[in-house]
């Protein structure tokens, strides 16, 4: 039903509006060349092809209103200029018409009336839409300055990089999400696949994604939640149902023990790591910082400010300001040697 | 534009004042201690003129921070302190100001009035303002108290609970911002309080409400309204005090408290805010519009209908700015539905505007270029507006680049264009000399040009998924040529303000003399001497109509024989 509406929406407002179409295809031909720019007309998921529906219905109307004013108040700026042989006297005064202006209060009521009405419509199929049994529960919990996801129904808790299934027309597999904050308020936004939905301490909120294409998503937090808003970047990988599962499974497992990184396992046991990271089957049970237990399946460390390598790894630990500066991870203050054993182990963490 | 002494009864003949040979302290002390509401009016708007150049300074740093994918121009502390600093300090210290300094020096001269109805209240206001504005900058200083020197609020100008806790927001910072607006916020009261009374019982005989000029209805509704908007930002700012200081839980989400209801105390504040700041300018063009195209205000009556309308339903759209914290389906619906409905009277507005001009023959001085642009862009931001209004679409564009692009089209297109014209227009009448044309224009149109590099590209790397309050940018996401374009048009945006800085400066000592009616205008500030002297009027002056000086220089053609 929902499909059908937003399809609907679309046809409606695919009639009177060659030119705006014409930006707007110049705009997502660049936001593709711009390599994963998260444009609004690129959109992947039914909600952010919906809204994307209404605003080209709504471009048009707008658009419309702006070459008509726009044109005749430059039609009258260039006709009504006073001429070089002009013989001072002052041209007629006209102090108003009632006719005139119950024509121009009518005629922007209709329009109002009619861009409510289509505006309700989307809201409705959007905000209020049935959750089908299918769909799949994640809760997220914003942080200064990452973002938690878990599972319940599966049972696993993760970081920054949220994976979904693909969802189709034929075999909707929808992602409602459960949105809510340890601290301040933030913002979750990916705009390729839906609006922004805030997260806001004792204010549980929900939102929901179906996106139709696999591929990674770029999205950030989009409600200022102090210094380091800008790098709390978030990523979607929306994958196969076969690669989701496989993703599942190996989440749904403890931390990788492998005895070649024993000491590195040794020193992050041993030292304030525990307060803050959890990593499944280790002593290390701390909530305030994200889920270590799978880091090394995740392509970003520091909530995508930084790639997942070695390197990086390295120089977050010694210094997360480097990346992050304000960013609420210590310097952890170890020796060399202690560097290269934890960096070791946490690569194993698959 | 004829340099004429007019027969006007009540206009004072006078020579322009000599030059004070009094001592500095002397003169400085005249100042501070005036009750004139054209000194007062002065100082208001020197003081905005002043703190312009300091938030257009921190503009120009946010733009400098941007203009590259990871810069290191401003480390992120210093960031947030910058749009903090500027948003606040534009909205508080210099478009409040700067407008209420309008309506200080001319309501009573355009009423006829020898002052306002209150002038030790005015004063009283003046340097509660002056003295908020002081508090927000000490706040560089003092913010982290005993802690260190160098600080600035870093909350945003939103200011969104729970951050501002002292969990989140340590040192002072937050406090000097809290407590500036709370003491710049009853200087606005009192100079609302004066506007409406010297509008309802100052005006001189003859000057019925429908004679006023529009500027004059649009700072009485204008007062009217900030009456009931800066007193809930008032009580949230002594609230966020209280739960800073005094163990309250009003925003306090760790103890129960609600950061939602911190958002609706502060957007019932801060939307009829942006009229509290439109409308002024909406009586600007409405004054220059008319005299530079030389017709009379095309529907009187209707422009102080909409001008009303929109005070009542801007009180009514506040929640369109939270349409993505999770309001109900039919909540956001009702916000979509009052917020279009601000479109009909600000589209009778446009309108009326346009057929001012049709007809007309239109001179293109500086004030009327800077109105024309503002008709322009006014426009745009109005159309932008619906589409934000959209909640759907609006789920995608709040708190993007695209919101900010819109409400610098609001306040920089459409205020501080037609703050432009009103100095533009009335410098002559204040100081007694024209501003230089020539400077003017290019004051102009460098200004026109950089404004729309900057906010044009704005909507696009809106589009684009950029949100507004990041210190920097990723460079893989297609922004960065954007940002690029975006800062070379805020520098020059930046040169154009330098050459309107120094055009008020040359031109206060080596402009051109201008009489007392250069622009052969028709209210009755025209009517007294330039500058007009201590108390405006000998005898209190009679009206016919709502264009006296049109009365008088065409006896054969009044106004009032028109005039329902």
């Amino acid at each position: 039903m929902i499909r059908e509406q937003s399809a609907r929406a679309i046809r409606l407002s695919s009639l009177p509006m060659v030119c705006v179409a014409a930006v707007v295809a110049r705009q997502s031909a660049w936001a593709d060349a711009a390599q994963g720019s998260p444009s609004i007309f690129a959109p992947a998921s039914t909600p952010a092809s919906s809204i994307l529906g209404l605003s080209l219905f709504v471009l048009s109307i707008t658009g419309g209103i702006f070459f008509t004013v726009g044109g005749l108040l430059a039609w009258a700026i260039i006709r009504y200029r006073a001429r070089r042989d002009d013989d001072g006297s002052e041209p007629a005064q006209i102090y108003g018409s009632t006719q005139v202006e119950l024509a121009w209060t009518v005629i922007p009521i209709l329009i109002v009336v009619v861009l409510f009405l289509t505006t309700a419509r989307i809201i409705f199929a959007i905000q209020d839409a049935p959750k089908p049994p299918a769909a799949l529960d994640v809760t997220v919990v914003g942080h200064q300055f990452w973002w938690e996801f878990r599972y319940p129904k599966l049972g696993i808790v993760t970081a920054n990089e949220l994976h979904v299934p693909v969802s189709s027309t034929n075999d909707p597999k929808p992602t409602y999400l459960h949105l809510l904050s340890s601290d301040v308020d933030h913002s979750f936004w990916v705009p390729q696949l839906a609006g922004k939905t805030d997260l806001i301490p004792n204010h549980p909120n929900d939102t929901w994604i179906d996106p139709l294409h696999t591929g990674v998503y770029l999205g950030q937090c989009a409600q200022f939640c102090g210094v380091e808003h800008a790098k709390m970047l978030l990523r979607v990988y929306v994958d196969t149902p076969e690669q989701f599962a496989a993703w599942v499974n190996k989440q749904k497992q403890p931390g990788v023990q492998d005895a070649s990184v024993a000491a590195g396992r040794h020193v992050f046991e041993t030292q304030a790591c525990t307060n803050c990271h959890r990593i499944t089957g280790t002593a290390a049970t701390g909530t305030f910082g994200p889920d270590l237990t799978h880091l090394a399946s995740r392509a970003t460390i520091a909530s995508g400010a930084a790639l997942n390598t070695p390197e990086n790894l390295r120089s977050w630990i010694n210094a997360p300001d480097h990346f992050k500066p304000g960013a609420l991870m210590p310097a952890m203050q170890l020796n060399d040697e202690q560097v290269d054993q934890l960096v070791a182990y946490l690569t194993t963490l698959h | 534009m004829a340099d004429q002494t007019l027969p006007m009864s009540g206009s004072l003949d006078v020579t322009p004042r000599e030059r004070s040979r009094a001592v500095l302290l002397e003169w400085l002390h005249g100042w501070v201690v005036t009750v004139d509401h054209k000194r007062l009016g002065i100082l208001y708007v020197v003081y905005s003129i002043f703190f312009l150049l300091v938030a257009g300074a921190e503009a120009l740093a946010i733009r400098i921070q941007l203009a590259w994918p990871n810069q290191h121009f401003l480390s992120p502390q210093v960031y947030n302190r910058m749009f903090t600093m500027h948003g606040t300090t534009m909205v508080f210290l210099v478009g409040m100001p700067i407008l209420f300094g309008f309506a200080n020096y001319l309501v009573p001269l355009m009423i006829g009035a020898r002052d306002m109805a209150f002038p030790r209240l005015n004063a009283f206001s003046f340097w509660l303002t002056a003295f908020g504005g002081l508090l927000l900058y000490y706040s560089f200083v003092g913010g982290f108290g005993l802690y260190g020197m160098g600080s600035a609020p870093d909350v945003g100008w939103w200011a969104y609970a729970p951050l501002t806790a002292k969990a989140f927001s340590p040192g002072h910072a937050t406090d000097y911002w809290a407590l500036a607006l709370i003491v710049s916020g009853f200087g606005t009261l009192g100079t609302a309080i004066n506007v409406i009374a010297t509008t309802l019982s100052m005006r001189c005989r003859g000057m019925s409400l429908l004679r006023m000029p529009l500027f004059v209805w649009l700072m009485l509704v204008v007062s009217a309204l900030t009456l009931v908007t800066i007193t809930p930002l008032t009580a949230a700012q002594i609230m966020l005090v209280i739960d800073r200081y005094l163990g309250g839980h009003f925003f306090d989400t760790q103890a129960g408290g609600s950061a939602v209801v911190w958002m609706h105390f502060f957007w019932i504040f801060g939307h009829p805010e942006v009229y509290v700041l439109v409308m002024p300018a909406f009586g600007i063009a409405s004054e220059v519009i008319p005299v530079f195209s030389r017709k009379a205000i095309f529907g009187y009556p209707a422009m102080v209908a909409a001008s009303v309308g929109i005070a009542f339903v801007s009180l009514g759209v506040w929640a369109h700015h939270m349409f993505t914290v999770g309001m109900t389906s039919v909540g956001n619906a009702f916000f979509v539905l009052s917020t279009m409905l601000v479109g009909i009277p600000t589209g009778i507005k446009i309108f009326n505007w346009v057929a001012t001009i049709w007809g007309g023959k239109i001179r293109f001085a500086t004030p009327m270029l800077f109105c024309i642009g503002f008709l322009f862009q006014f426009l745009i931001a109005g159309l932008t507006g619906i589409m934000l209004s959209v909640a759907p679409w609006n789920w995608q564009l709040h708190n993007s680049y695209f919101v900010i692009a819109h409400f610098h089209y609001v306040l920089v297109g459409a205020i501080v264009f037609n703050i432009f014209a009103a100095i533009y227009y009335w410098y002559p009448k204040v100081t007694g000399r024209m501003l230089s044309e020539t400077l003017g224009k290019w004051h102009f149109w460098l200004f026109l040009i950089g404004f729309h590099i900057t906010f044009d590209t704005m909507h696009f790397v809106g589009f684009l998924g950029m949100p507004r309050s990041i210190y920097t940018f990723e460079p893989d996401r297609g922004w960065n040529h954007l940002n690029l374009i975006i800062s070379l048009g805020g520098m020059i945006q930046g040169i154009a303000v330098l050459i309107f800085a120094w055009n008020l400066v040359h031109s206060y000592f080596r402009g051109k003399v201008a009489g007392n009616d250069p622009w052969d205008a028709w209210t009755l500030e025209w009517a007294t001497p330039s500058p007009p002297p201590v108390y405006n009027f000998a005898i209190d002056p009679e009206v016919h109509s709502r264009r006296p000086l049109w009365d008088l220089k065409h006896p054969e053609d009044p106004d009032w024989k028109y005039e329902a």
